[in-house]
């Protein structure tokens, strides 16, 4: 009698999971490193955003307890408040123009910085300086530049060039118009080295034979320049302008270090108010309701830069 | 229409290196093919290129029409240019592409359509002028980027590479049309042909450059029967012509001259070879030859036959050249020389 298997036999597949074959490994090993990332976003970006569309439409206040759903009131209240209409059409204002500057200034810096010359590298980290700065060390160095008594360029203004009597130079950041100027002046500043960055990848990416081309069809610099580079990189600004719009209706920082909203109001941007409402005055719903109220417009930008994306990247 | 002479023409790059371009003197025939031929490197294109105007010389001088116009701008020259990868504009349609330098000269605006279309018409690219560049295939845009460069009909013309982005077939076709194309408008035409087919099938003459400098400028049977030296010699052709070395002598023969001795029974050079290797290229045979006794005992030798169906590797045969295919150069200087006695067995 023999007790061993015939060896024809083949022995009984143990079972396995899926996550143990080396496909699974793999799959386990790459859901194990994405977590983290989509951990915190949901975490950090998607809980908040949740919430705040429940308080928009919610009765929340700091200390209150309960939720009762109220619809479009909180929006009823804030379109009524003459504040929320200041922070609105400062929002446009300091966006619309902060971009312009930023575009026309980083088109002229790129193409400054695409020649070669001495010193360009150092110059190229100059320009990335603002960006890879702390803002809220680059914005208090401003506050300090533009402050009512201790301000260079009130100095210069006054003791170099003879411009202003001490005391009467300007408040930069006291008066309501050269404080919303000041503000986009600082954040442009602030935006001008990313953009720029952009844009010179957009002008490295033209062959060098087409503007070669251009110069011996006849065409001088500025001919070349508005009707040959700068359509060319057009894909490529509408990126850098949209992703610009976008990060500036949502932004805050400069305006807050710098002017706190102020004088009157003047330099209010919707995301300030909306945090001085919700945060420090403690109307959770009417903060919540301000800062999501220009959400359908980024939406819809924000589909605009993805397409945008898209299209630069085919042609 | 205009002639282009370059003067002591030199371009480096990098002081203190061997300049790309060295001392170039250049006077072109009006209406003129001039083709440019070298190795990679040799310097050609950065001549075409300071003939456009988009590479400054280091030193010398360029004049185009009797002008002088070293300092000007490409703009200013009244050229026009052809580049390798055609360097249309990937945002305008073709018809905006054509009348770009229109545009760009001033040209009034009521003639543009008559000039693009005229161009076009010449080019046979009437049905896509509302096309992208995108849109066109290699053919194609090589013919958009011609009518752009013929659209205000320039003093010269300047080609760099323009068939090389196209495959084989097309760039024979391509090649026909240019030509076809050249002697129907006549303006003076400098080429920088993709390979020596191409220099050879098309130019009315062949400046031939190496490191910078010309080695020989000539029609193209000149400088393929006649090289000044032994690097237009071994350069043109394919394969090269054989140079075989002497005490101060260097003989040469193309491969096409050295025959079995049948077939050149008076050839007043024999001598004996055993046949290395045997390659067959459809139209004609190529013979890998090992020289058997003489002074020339143990060289190789390459022979180019029409047909050579009936010899077998490792035997040696009896082979022939004629006197008045050998050419000599003096070992020195490398340069031709006249025609000497050597003695061969």
């Amino acid at each position: 009698m023999s007790t061993s298997a015939p060896p024809s036999q083949s022995p009984k597949p143990r079972k396995v999971g899926y996550f143990s074959t080396p496909a699974g490994r793999a799959r386990r090993l790459g859901v194990a490193m994405f977590a983290p990332a989509i951990l915190y976003i949901v975490a950090l970006i998607g809980v908040p955003f949740v919430m705040a569309f429940l308080y928009a439409f919610g009765d929340v206040r700091v200390g209150s307890v309960g939720y009762h759903f109220v619809g479009l009131e909180n929006y009823r209240h804030i379109l009524q408040s003459p504040t929320f209409r200041k922070a609105l059409a400062n929002s446009f204002i300091f966006t619309i123009t902060s971009q312009v500057l930023v575009i026309v200034g980083s088109t002229i810096l790129s193409l400054v910085l695409e020649k070669s010359f001495r010193g360009r590298s150092f110059i190229r980290f100059l320009v990335l300086l603002p960006w890879v700065a702390p803002i809220s060390l680059g914005a208090i160095g401003w506050k300090w530049i533009l402050d009512s008594l201790y301000s260079v360029i009130n100095w210069v203004l006054v003791f170099v060039l003879h411009l202003y009597k001490p005391y009467a130079a300007p408040m930069w950041l006291g008066e309501p118009t050269l404080a919303m100027a000041s503000v986009i002046v600082v954040h442009t500043w602030r935006l001008l080295p990313f953009s720029t960055v952009i844009l010179l990848a957009g002008i490295t990416a033209i062959p060098k034979d087409i503007p070669e081309a251009a110069a011996v069809d006849g065409a001088g610099f500025w001919r070349t320049l508005f009707q040959i580079r700068i359509p060319m990189m057009l894909p490529i600004v509408n990126v850098a302008v949209l992703f610009g719009i976008i990060f500036t209706f949502t932004d805050m920082t400069v305006v807050y270090i710098l002017t706190a909203g102020g004088p009157f109001d003047s330099t209010q941007v919707l995301p300030s108010l909306a945090f001085f409402t919700g945060i420090l005055g403690g109307d959770l719903a009417a903060g919540a309701a301000i800062s999501l109220f220009l959400v359908p417009l980024l939406v819809l930008v924000a589909w605009g830069m993805l397409r945008m994306a898209h299209r630069a990247e085919v042609v | 229409m205009a002639v282009v002479e370059t003067r002591s023409l030199t371009k480096v790059f990098k002081e203190g290196e061997l300049g790309a371009v060295n001392d170039v003197n250049l006077v072109t025939r009006e209406g003129e093919f001039l083709v440019f031929l070298g190795p990679s490197g040799s310097g050609k294109t950065t001549l075409l290129r300071m003939i456009a105007g988009l590479e400054t010389p280091t030193s010398g001088e360029i004049r185009i029409g009797g002008q002088v116009v070293t300092h000007m701008t490409p703009r200013e020259r009244r050229i026009a240019m052809v580049f390798q990868s055609y360097a249309l504009y990937p945002h305008l349609s073709v018809y905006k592409n054509i009348a770009f330098p229109l545009k760009a000269q001033k040209v009034p605006k009521e003639k543009h359509r008559e000039k693009v279309e005229w161009a076009a018409g010449l080019l046979g690219i009437t049905r896509l002028l509302e096309r992208k560049p995108r849109e066109l295939s290699g053919g194609e845009r090589q013919r958009v980027a011609l009518a752009r460069a013929i659209v205000r009909e320039p003093s010269v013309f300047l080609l760099d590479e323009p068939l090389s982005n196209l495959d084989a077939k097309l760039r024979a076709s391509a090649r026909e049309e240019l030509e076809e194309f050249h002697h129907r408008i006549g303006t003076t035409t400098i080429y920088v042909p993709q390979d020596q087919v191409e220099a050879m099938a098309m130019g009315d003459r062949v400046m031939v450059l190496h490191q910078g400098t010309v080695r020989q400028l000539g029609s193209p049977t000149e400088v393929y029967d006649k090289p000044a030296d032994t690097f237009v010699a071994t350069f043109l052709g394919s394969p090269p012509m054989n140079l075989l070395d002497t005490e101060d002598l260097i003989v040469g023969v193309r491969p096409e001259h050295i025959a079995p001795i049948e077939l050149s029974p008076n050839a007043a050079v024999r001598f004996h070879a055993r046949l290395q290797n045997i390659e067959y290229l459809g139209a004609e045979w190529i013979l890998y030859l090992k020289v058997d006794g003489g002074q020339f005992n143990g060289k190789d030798l390459i022979s180019r036959l029409p047909s050579a169906a009936s010899y077998r590797m490792g035997e040696a045969y009896d082979f022939g050249v004629q006197e008045r295919d050998l050419r000599y150069f003096d070992k020195q200087t490398e340069k031709r020389t006249e025609p000497r006695v050597v003695a061969w067995q």
